[in-house]
């Protein structure tokens, strides 16, 4: 049974990892539309796997928020990824087994999944 | 929307819309009474009555980039679907509380879902907004809750980031432990 104090016990045990994570913001930014139209489409399993497919591959300056809708609900789950020095990209109709792929060919090789982006992606 | 899971993460988006610090999830099943209930109470900034009809109409929305709003209509014919019922109840300037009532037998009812995800979903995106969420589940003698209340965490993690791969994970696990006591240990 897990418990709070463990939590805490970790927390000190990953402090210098903590400590190592960068705040200077010119890492790249994957935003994830979490409106009604997101969520019934299935956003949430796909925020969770970026969430953990960064975290597993330790991409300390890869932050990943949410936003609301922006009028494409036919295109959910939409993400788009700001990478510093490339375009933004905007991928469409997200499946949770995509995500590992767009991590690595996109954020850590920096070349975007054209197969999934919003201009290739059928209606 | 599949799971319940899903519509509680769509109706707390309203909630911190409406400028909540604190947004309380209550879930209690009541096998006892063959019940589930759904209850989200925040303090934002509440609605009037003359809202609180509109809401519930498919074709109301605040936002301005389409013209329908699915969230609370969604929600309440989940419940209805089951033989249950939906409530609103607000007061401007002090906040808003939704009620789901779910028949927790019915063959339409959905299933609750990874609450797990939901909450590190919520957790992860609103830094600055508690979350406190409450599972009760009731059958026979049987009467156990698990609460995790996100305050509690942060204190745990002194201002340490929820984005931490082990961080993040272990939250992940301690949720769904959590939610398997419930149920005996197995989910």
């Amino acid at each position: 049974m897990k418990s709070l104090a463990e939590l805490e016990a970790l927390r000190k045990s990953t402090l210098e990892k903590i400590n190592l994570r960068k705040e200077d913001g010119d890492g790249a930014r994957v935003v994830v539309g979490m409106a009604t139209c997101g969520i019934a489409a299935g956003a949430r399993p796909v925020l969770n796997a970026f969430m953990e497919e960064i975290a597993k591959r330790n991409l300390d300056n890869v932050t990943v928020t949410q936003t609301g809708c922006i009028g494409l609900c036919q295109y959910e789950p939409i993400v788009e990824i700001y990478t510093p020095g490339l375009e933004k990209v905007t991928y469409a109709k997200v499946k949770p087994e995509m995500v590992a792929q767009i991590v690595t060919e996109h954020i850590v090789n920096g070349k975007p999944c054209s197969q999934y982006t919003i201009g290739n992606v059928q209606k | 929307m599949r799971e319940l899971s899903l519509h509680i993460l769509d109706i707390v988006q309203n909630s911190i819309t409406a400028g909540a610090k604190l947004v309380i999830i209550n879930i209690v099943e009541d096998i006892n009474l063959d019940e589930l209930v759904i209850e989200i109470i925040d303090n934002g900034k509440g609605m009037d009555d003359e809202t609180i009809k509109r809401v519930m109409d498919p074709f109301y929305t605040t936002r301005t980039t389409r013209k329908v709003g699915l969230g609370i209509p969604l929600f309440k014919n989940a419940a209805l679907t089951t033989g249950g019922k939906f409530y609103i109840t607000s007061r401007q300037g002090s906040g808003t509380i939704e009620t789901a009532v779910f028949k927790h037998s019915s063959i339409d009812r959905q299933p609750i879902g990874d609450m797990s995800q939901t909450m590190l979903t919520l957790m992860t995106g609103n830094e600055n907004i508690d979350f406190l969420y409450y599972h009760r589940y009731v059958s026979g003698e049987q009467n156990d809750q698990f609460i995790f209340d996100t305050r509690q965490i942060k204190q745990a993690l002194g201002g340490a980031d929820v984005n931490v791969p082990e961080i993040y994970m272990w939250i992940k696990e301690y949720i769904q432990e959590g939610i398997s006591n419930l149920y005996g240990g197995v989910q």
